[in-house]
C-alpha cells in the first residue's frame, strides 16, 4: 500500500505548513450528520438476565417516525446483558400509566419488572412519563416526566434507560454517554481514517476529524467536553486537544519521535503522553496550561501506553523492560514502578476500572490476543474474550461494560462485553475498519 | 504485497550474481585489451603459467581495486534498490542478511551529503498500537543506528513510526505479518 499524504512536510515542519495542514483538515472537520456507520449485532445472551416488560409507550401528537421510545429502551437494556426484556407481541396487555396495571398478568408471562409509560408532542417538545414497577411487591420504583425537543428522542429513551438500569441495579446507566472511535476506508483511492463520535448502541455518529493520514488513541477528557488524540496529519505524529462543541484544536505535543498514548487526567488539568524526545519511550505529565513536562518513567525499554489511577495519584503503564511487554503501576507520580501482570510474556495497554479494583489490558494467550483483568488486590486474573486480535480495551464508567476492537470476517469490528464476561454485542462498521474505541465519561 | 514479493526474489538473485562474480574474476584468462590497460597504468610486467593468472601481485591488487570500485558503484545501486528491512515479532534486531545492503545505503548517504533518508518503521497487527508505535520506532532507530555507524550523517536521516496502521501486506496470518513487521527506507 503506497500512502501519499496530503500533508507530508519535512521532519522540521515549518509554521507555514503546519497551518496550511490545519486548514485543510479543519474544512474537512467540519462537523457533519453521516448515516449511521455502526450497526448493532447482539451476538450473544446470558441466561441469568432478569426479565423486565417494557410496554410501548402510548403515543400522542404528531411525532416523528422510526425513533420509537420503548424500543430503544428495550434494546439498551437487552445490551447490557443483564436484563431479558419481553417481546411486545407476548404481553396480555399494553398499560401507558399505573391506572390500568394488572400485576396478575405480568406474574403470569414471569416478568420481575415493568416499565410503563406515554409520549406527548407539546410544540417544538417531546414530553415522556414513565413508571416503573416492582412486580412481585407491586411497588411503584419510578414515576417521572421527562422532555426534550423533538429531534432529541433517542436522548430522551437513553435518559429513560439511564433511570431504569440506576433503579434496577443501584449503579448509573451509561445509555446517555458515548463513544469515539476511528474508522479506516478507501476513498478516491486512498485510506481515510475518520475519528467518530456516535451514540454507545453506534447511532447518530458524527466525524469530528478526517485526514488520509492515520489517526489514533482517542481519550475523553473528564467532562466530555473534549477529545485528545494522535494524528499523523503532518506526516509524524502529533497530540491534539480538540473542543467538541466549537471544532477547536490545539497541538499540545509534538516532539521529535513519539508523541502518543494521550490520556487525560481525573482533575483535567494534564495529560500523561509517551514521548520519545529522549532517545526511547518514556511517559510524562503534560500541563495543558503551562505545556511543562514532568518525566514519570526513565528506562531504556520502552515505557508506554500510561493511564490515571481513577485516584489521580497513580499510573499503570506498559513496559517491556522485563523483556516482553508487562503492566506497572505506580502508586504514586515518584513511587517505584511494581510489575501487576505475570501470567504471559505479553500483557499490554492497561485501564482502569473506575473503582480502581481492576486492571484490564490486551493478554496473549497460545498466540491470540484478549482482553482480561487482573483483581489488583489479589492479583486474580480472568481471561474475558475469546477472539483472537483483541485490542484498546475501554472500560464504561459505571465499570459494568467494555469495549474493545477485534477481528470479525476479516474486518476491524468493535465488540462490547459486560466485564462479567457474560454477553456481548458488536459495532461494525458499514464499510471498512473500525477500532481504538474510548468510552466517555457519563455526561452532565 | 507483489512488489515486496518481487523485491525479497531481486535480493535472493542478487547475492547469487556477486557470489558468481566474485568466483570468476580470478579464474578466467585476461584478454590482451585488459593486459594492456594494465600495463599501460601500472607499466607492469607480465609472467605466463604462474597462479596467478599470469599479472604481477601489485597489477592483481591494482585491477581488484578497480573491480571493486567499480562493482561497490555498480553493486551497491543494486544493492540499494532493496529499501525495505523486515524483523521478527517483537523485536528490532536487524537481520544478517540485511546488513549488506544497509551497509550500501550508508556508503551512499555518506558519498551524497545531500540525499535524505526517511525511516518509516512499521509492525504488525497483533498486539496494542501504542506499544507497537514504540515498537516501530524502535526497528527505526536500529536502522538509523546502523546506517549512522557505517558512515551516514545523523542530520540526513528522519525517522518515523507508523506502528500497525500502515500494513504492506492486508489479512491475518504469519505471511501477511512477516510483510509488515519493516522498516521502509525512503530517498527524498
Amino acid at each position: 500500500m503506497t500512502v501519499t499524504s496530503r500533508f507530508r512536510t519535512t521532519w522540521t515542519s515549518t509554521a507555514a505548513a503546519l497551518v496550511g495542514a490545519a486548514l485543510l483538515i479543519m474544512m474537512a472537520a467540519a462537523p457533519q450528520q453521516v448515516r449511521a456507520e455502526l450497526t448493532i449485532q447482539v451476538t450473544k445472551g446470558v441466561g441469568s438476565a432478569i426479565p423486565v416488560a417494557v410496554v410501548p409507550f402510548a403515543k400522542s401528537g404528531d411525532l416523528p417516525a422510526g425513533d420509537d421510545v420503548s424500543t430503544i429502551i428495550r434494546n439498551d437494556l437487552e445490551m447490557t446483558g443483564e436484563f431479558n426484556p419481553l417481546d411486545p407481541e407476548r404481553m396480555l396487555s399494553l398499560p401507558s400509566s399505573s391506572d390500568d396495571v394488572f400485576f396478575r398478568d405480568w406474574r403470569l408471562l414471569g416478568q420481575r419488572y415493568l416499565l410503563v409509560g406515554r409520549v406527548e408532542r407539546e410544540g417544538d417538545q417531546v414530553r415522556a412519563r414513565y413508571e416503573l414497577f416492582d412486580i412481585n411487591s407491586e411497588r411503584r420504583l419510578l414515576g417521572e416526566t421527562a422532555n426534550t425537543s423533538v429531534d432529541n428522542i433517542r436522548t430522551l429513551a437513553h435518559h429513560i434507560s439511564d433511570k431504569v438500569y440506576e433503579a434496577l441495579t443501584g449503579e448509573p446507566g451509561v445509555f446517555s454517554t458515548r463513544l469515539a472511535y476511528v474508522t479506516l476506508d478507501a476513498h478516491e483511492g486512498k485510506p481515510r481514517y475518520r475519528l467518530q463520535i456516535s451514540d454507545v448502541d453506534g447511532r447518530r455518529a458524527r466525524v469530528r476529524l478526517e485526514s488520509d493520514e492515520p489517526i489514533l488513541s482517542p481519550t475523553w477528557s473528564p467532562d466530555g467536553r473534549r477529545l485528545a488524540y494522535v494524528s499523523f496529519e503532518s506526516g509524524k505524529p502529533q497530540i491534539f486537544t480538540h473542543e467538541l462543541a466549537t471544532g477547536e484544536r490545539s497541538v499540545v505535543a509534538s516532539y521529535p519521535g513519539l508523541n502518543s498514548a494521550p490520556d487525560w487526567s481525573p482533575d483535567g488539568r494534564s495529560l500523561l503522553v509517551t514521548l520519545s524526545r529522549s532517545g526511547n519511550a518514556e511517559i510524562y505529565k503534560l500541563d495543558l496550561a503551562s505545556r511543562a513536562l514532568t518525566r514519570l518513567t526513565d528506562h531504556w525499554a520502552i515505557d508506554t501506553e500510561g493511564e490515571w489511577h481513577p485516584n489521580g495519584k497513580g499510573l499503570a503503564f506498559t513496559s517491556d523492560r522485563s523483556g516482553g511487554p508487562q503492566i506497572y503501576i505506580k502508586d504514586t507520580e515518584d513511587a517505584a514502578p511494581r510489575r501487576v501482570t505475570f501470567g504471559s510474556r505479553y500483557n499490554a495497554r492497561p485501564r482502569f476500572s473506575p473503582d480502581g479494583r481492576y486492571i484490564y489490558y490486551v493478554h496473549q494467550r497460545d498466540g491470540a490476543f484478549h482482553i482480561a483483568r487482573t483483581e489488583l488486590a489479589s492479583g486474580d486474573e480472568q481471561v474475558l474474550t475469546r477472539s483472537r486480535l483483541d485490542e484498546s480495551p475501554s472500560v464504561a464508567p459505571n465499570g459494568r461494560m467494555l469495549i474493545y476492537a477485534t477481528e470479525q470476517d476479516g474486518n476491524s469490528v468493535l465488540r462490547v462485553i459486560s466485564t462479567n464476561g457474560d454477553a456481548a454485542y458488536t459495532l461494525p462498521a458499514a464499510r471498512g475498519d473500525v477500532g481504538d474505541p474510548a468510552w466517555s465519561p457519563i455526561l452532565r | 504485497m507483489n512488489t515486496m514479493m518481487k523485491n525479497s526474489a531481486f535480493a535472493l538473485v542478487l547475492s547469487l550474481g556477486l557470489v558468481a562474480g566474485c568466483s570468476t574474476t580470478g579464474e578466467e584468462p585476461l584478454t590482451d585489451e585488459e593486459m594492456s590497460a594494465v600495463d599501460q597504468d601500472g607499466g607492469a610486467s607480465v609472467y605466463g603459467g604462474t597462479d596467478d593468472g599470469g599479472i604481477s601481485a601489485d597489477e592483481l591488487r591494482e585491477r581488484d581495486r578497480r573491480q571493486a570500485d567499480s562493482a561497490a558503484t555498480g553493486d551497491d545501486a543494486a544493492l540499494r534498490r532493496i529499501t525495505t528491512f523486515y524483523f521478527d515479532f517483537d523485536t528490532a534486531e536487524i537481520k544478517p542478511e540485511a546488513r549488506d545492503v544497509l551497509a550500501a545505503h550508508a556508503r551512499y548517504l555518506a558519498n551524497n551529503p545531500d540525499v535524505n533518508v526517511r525511516l518509516e518503521g512499521h509492525t504488525d497487527e497483533r498486539g496494542t498500537k501504542e506499544y507497537n508505535l514504540a515498537l516501530g520506532e524502535r526497528r527505526a532507530n536500529a536502522v538509523q543506528r546502523f546506517l549512522v555507524v557505517n558512515g551516514a550523517d545523523r542530520s540526513q536521516i528522519e525517522t518515523v513510526s507508523y506502528g500497525e496502521e500502515k500494513p504492506a501486506a492486508m489479512g491475518s496470518g504469519e505471511s501477511a505479518w512477516a510483510q509488515n513487521r519493516r522498516v521502509e527506507l525512503i530517498f527524498r
